[in-house]
């Protein structure tokens, strides 16, 4: 069984939205219709996204970090949203376990938004039914795209590579790998939706340099200055002379 | 949660016509075994009618709910896993039956079904009356259920949400057949009085103990596991939007903390100490029944507010600071 995800390495998203607009340029050009929005030029612009980055600071000023938190549906395992559904226009591909919603048979009650506890359901006013992250299932299964583009407009986006696609219960992927190795963990899990989407946490990266190292090693006769210049012609090697 | 009016009619109407329904049926019973006079079939036909406006009230309002009314047909498929389908299948087929129990009375329908050991006659109206019980109740489960299967919504998740739908819309049900017996068939304003004061007492107990168990619930979610990061100190500073969203739109009741405080004894007062009040002098004076059914209503309408608005979604926790 195939589940699909994205694996989001908070430890290197800068926050920059790129994934937000680039979900929204794809999304609201598919045949599915526009993503709606409303008074876009105006005072209180609104409209629907398929994904948010969101800023958290964690600790007090001064010994405080700030977190970019980007957050998309996470394509439950065990999705809430799905059984609420009264007319089965949320359902879970068996396939490749992505959550989408038909939108010719929502009727926009928004029971569905009530039943997830991540709010990652956006009713669209205009269109009138439920929307969400379809992980670009209209992009990643197209074949008249290279094989490099077939991934979620939001992960070729990226600057940073801190979102990563593939399957999470295929051991050898490289998203399954990342939450195996590096922590990936699940938003909520004391809800026991099972998200497939994992977030990867912040890692200190220190940089530990010992006394010794700050001397050349290949430095044998521990001067330092300039190195006699080798002439035109004359070979030349390294930290031996200068060049 | 943002409490939507379509919701608040929706569920406050059909609560007074399932219970009307119940208390006219209570009445036939009491009257089929003899411990009551049995009424004209008019005192119970119209009784179906007026049973029949309330649905029907709520049936409109529910469609102000759907963004795409033209496709609720489609909610009654997924009833094997969707309590809401369910209750889209129960509130037609419990007014369905409710209109062929008004029509056997206002034909005079005679029609025996079947004649028990001891004698007693049981007609056509009487078998669809039980049906109709069994229905109103059922759907008194669904609509209770719509609210009580969503675990992260603690507020809603427990069995007081299904009793607390059923002990209101009976207690709105029942004071309504008073006033609508004192107007019609005064001698029997009495019966309905009694079991009215005994099902709005035992409402307010139902719905005093919810309030009490949600005064004292803690969150499950927190901002920690919200986003996964163990630090006691986390505070959203960007919700990813400017002018707002669906998520702040319906999820947030858009009050202050003072009305909602305000809200709880106003619905308290006029849900149940008023009507409690005006259903004692109704004994002697009919008219004030009608008085505390109307009270009522509105004090149903502020609980079924209030319900909403308590409810605090985890979603919440994402959408704190617009930034």
């Amino acid at each position: 069984m195939t589940q699909l995800a994205l694996v989001i390495d908070l430890n290197v998203c800068v926050g920059c939205h790129a994934c937000v607009t680039s979900c929204k340029e794809w999304n609201t050009s598919g045949s599915a219709g526009p993503l709606c929005d409303e008074r876009p030029y105006d005072a209180n612009p609104t409209g629907t996204f398929f994904n948010r980055v969101q800023t958290f600071e964690i600790g007090k000023y001064p010994h405080s970090e700030t977190l970019h938190f980007p957050k998309s549906c996470l394509h439950c395992e065990d999705p809430p949203c799905v059984p609420v559904c009264p007319t089965g226009a949320s359902y879970k591909r068996k396939e490749d376990g992505i959550v989408l919603v038909d939108y010719d048979k929502c009727i926009g009650c928004k029971y569905c938004t009530w039943a997830c506890p991540y709010g990652a359901r956006e009713f669209d006013e205009k269109a009138k039914v439920m929307k969400k992250c379809t992980l670009c299932v209209d992009r990643i299964y197209d074949m008249s795209l290279p094989e490099n583009d077939r991934k979620p407009s939001c992960v070729k986006a990226c600057p940073t590579s801190a979102r990563l696609f593939g399957d999470i219960h295929d051991p050898e992927s490289a998203v399954s790998l990342a939450i195996r190795e590096d922590g990936g963990y699940a938003l909520m899990p004391e809800w026991g939706t099972h998200p497939a989407n994992h977030y990867l946490p912040r890692r200190k990266i220190k940089l530990k340099i010992h006394k010794d190292e700050l001397e050349r090693a290949d430095n044998p006769l521990k001067v330092d200055g300039q190195l006699p210049k080798p002439g035109k012609g004359e070979s030349s090697m390294e930290d031996v002379s200068a060049w | 949660m943002k409490p939507a009016f379509s919701v608040i009619f929706l569920t406050t109407l059909l609560g007074a016509g399932q219970g009307l329904f119940l208390a006219l049926f209570t009445h036939q019973s009491y009257a089929a075994f003899g411990l009551l006079p049995m009424q004209t079939d008019a005192f119970y036909g119209n009784g179906s009618v007026l049973v029949l406006l309330f649905l029907g009230g709520g049936l409109i309002a529910s469609f102000f709910h759907l963004g795409r009314p033209e496709r609720a047909w489609r909610s009654a498929t997924k009833w094997r896993t969707s309590w809401l389908s369910r209750e889209v299948i129960a509130l037609p087929a419990f007014m369905g039956v409710v209109f062929f129990y008004g029509v056997a009375h206002l034909v005079g329908d005679r029609h025996e079904v079947v004649t028990l050991h001891s004698g007693l006659l049981i007609n056509l109206s009487f078998v669809l009356g039980v049906v109709g019980t069994l229905l109103a109740f059922t759907l008194f489960v669904c609509t209770g259920m719509i609210y009580a299967c969503l675990r992260f919504l603690r507020e809603w998740n427990s069995p007081l949400t299904v009793i607390n739908y059923i002990l209101l819309g009976g207690s709105s049900g029942f004071i309504l057949a008073a006033f609508y017996s004192a107007v019609v068939a005064p001698d029997q304003a009495d019966f309905f009085g009694n079991w009215a004061i005994i099902i709005t007492l035992l409402a307010f107990a139902g719905r005093g103990a919810s309030l009490v168990r949600n005064a004292r619930l803690k969150p499950k979610s927190t901002m920690q596991t919200a986003i996964g990061i163990k630090h006691p100190y986390i505070v959203q500073r960007s919700m990813g939007s400017m002018g707002g969203s669906f998520n702040t739109r319906e999820f947030f009741h858009g009050k202050s903390p003072a009305f909602l405080r305000a809200i709880k004894p106003a619905f308290l007062l006029l849900a149940f100490v008023l009507p409690l009040m005006l259903l004692a002098l109704g004994m002697f004076t009919p008219a004030l029944l009608g008085v505390a059914f109307i009270i009522q209503y509105f004090g149903l309408m502020a609980e079924r507010w209030f319900f909403f608005a308590q409810a605090n979604h985890p979603q919440n926790l994402y959408y704190q600071t617009i930034g």
